[in-house]
């Protein structure tokens, strides 16, 4: 072979298509931006119509949004709106229960506790985990000081 | 002995392509080629309950629509040749139970189907058969969920990513008859240029796509009319145009890939273009193979190319190496 790993890393980059990052990064603020504002007014109208105290209005409107991402995995739309909004779909809680509900979908069909319970937090494991850890740590240091 | 060169088997006596059967998914259905397949299933479940289940379908109707279309019985099929891209190839093995064919899988990842047209058509010149089936199949729900992410999973896919090809294509190699004729093999050697990211499985497979190509074209000395390869898509290809191009023995104007012929790169939203083991199966099945009965083309080079990517080994670091196989074909 002519090339070698270290110059062939030049040819690969010549022809690679690049990500149009200008076009993702305004997207992903469109989108992420607009996942918030629709946070924002959930938790508005839990206020003002429902007259829930504004902590747990912020509380319960992470909830809807959960819920209604995980409504539009199941029902196929999430994965479309992430083609186009990328980290703006991702990065918010909605893309969290994207992650948990996408992998318990998949692995329904090899039954409920080997598939969907045994790999469910297949993607979100890693958030899981060092989210504990964190909070673990966090514990520890308002402990000692 | 029937080798020349350093890597090309030349088949001596007839080794006829008789016949092809291919069954195309909706995407691929609504492409460039939908005019040329047998059948295309619009339902990616195709009534089944699982993407696996689904693709051992692709490939069990394949071989037995080709059997029913030339009134073959099995018991005349002295050989089934199947891969596909599953963990223990399951569509090729899981449909090779219901066929009750003698079966032999192959694993060569988008490699295979011209993997084992080349095997079958040396077991034939061999005298060891007379008539085999070769059959390959890829799904692309049932290859996301194996080799990426689950389906549903909200994200963007990388400019130099690949739609893997649902589809089946099913080729029923003999010893007599009439129909183009394979006269020589190819196989190649896995070329790692140490690709690492499997969003750009062009790249990691273009080097070896080079190395078989120009080994045949020294080995055998000829000239076609067109070479394809399996599934290098626009990346791909264009490396391999330019690495042929720097030898001083340009070869665009013959080139083509099966991967940016089955889709329209541009409206289907392929990104780099088709992949699977089912690309170059259903490309060559429909419409090269049509190419070569029109009088089209007098022959044909046909190269199916693999990215033997594990993504266990590549999360411990391993990058993926490539493999191309070829067969000439004359009508």
């Amino acid at each position: 072979m002519k090339y070698t790993k270290e110059n062939y890393q030049k040819v690969v980059d010549e022809f690679t298509p690049k990500n149009k990052k200008l076009k993702n990064f305004v997207l992903a603020y469109i989108f992420g931006g607009g996942i918030c504002l629709l946070g924002e007014i959930i938790k508005n109208i839990y206020v003002s119509v429902l007259n829930v105290p504004s902590d747990e209005a912020s509380v319960m409107s992470s909830v809807t949004l959960v819920a209604l991402s995980a409504l539009l995995t199941g029902l196929g739309v999430y994965d479309d709106l992430g083609k186009y909004g990328g980290a703006g779909t991702v990065v918010p809680i909605t893309g969290f229960a994207n992650s948990v509900v996408s992998p318990a979908l998949e692995y329904k069909r090899e039954g409920y506790i080997l598939g969907t319970a045994a790999n469910i937090f297949k993607l979100a494991g890693p958030v899981l985990l060092f989210g504990y850890f964190a909070s673990f740590i966090a514990g520890i240091l308002s402990l000692i000081f | 002995m029937k080798k020349i060169g350093k890597q090309t088997f030349v088949i001596k006596g007839d080794v006829v392509i008789r016949d092809t059967y291919t069954i195309a998914g909706k995407k691929e259905g609504e492409g460039p080629l939908k005019d040329n397949f047998d059948m295309i299933v619009d339902d990616s479940l195709w009534g089944e309950d699982s993407w696996e289940k689904c693709e051992l379908k692709f490939q069990q109707t394949a071989v037995e629509n080709l059997m029913k279309k030339n009134k073959i019985d099995k018991n005349n099929i002295d050989l089934l040749i199947a891969g596909d891209l599953l963990n223990q190839i399951v569509s090729s093995s899981f449909a090779a139970r219901a066929l009750g064919m003698p079966f032999v899988g192959v694993y060569g990842a988008c490699s295979t189907m011209a993997l084992s047209m080349g095997l079958g058509a040396l077991l034939i010149d061999g005298g060891f058969a007379e008539n085999v089936i070769c059959v390959t199949s890829s799904h692309f729900c049932s290859a996301e969920r194996q080799y990426r992410l689950p389906l549903e999973m909200g994200g963007q896919r990388h400019m130099s990513a690949q739609w893997t090809v649902t589809g089946s294509g099913a080729v029923w190699l003999s010893n007599s008859g009439s129909g183009p004729k394979i006269k020589n093999v190819t196989f190649g050697k896995i070329i790692d240029l140490g690709v690492k990211d499997a969003n750009n499985m062009g790249a990691a497979m273009a080097p070896a796509a080079y190395d078989t190509l120009k080994q045949h074209l020294l080995d055998t000395k000829k000239e076609y009319d067109l070479m394809t390869s399996g599934d290098l898509g626009t990346v791909g290809k264009n490396i391999v145009n330019k690495m042929f191009n720097e030898d001083k023995m340009s070869i665009e104007d013959k080139y083509d890939d099966c991967g940016t012929i089955i889709f329209d790169i541009e409206k289907q939203d392929v990104h780099a273009g088709g992949s699977g083991c089912g690309c170059s199966a259903v490309v060559f099945g429909s419409f090269l193979y049509k190419k070569l009965l029109n009088g089209d083309i007098d022959n044909l080079l046909f190269m199916s190319t693999g990215a033997l990517h594990s993504p266990t080994v590549s999360l411990q670091g391993e990058s993926i190496p490539g493999i191309a196989h070829c067969i000439g074909i004359e009508r």
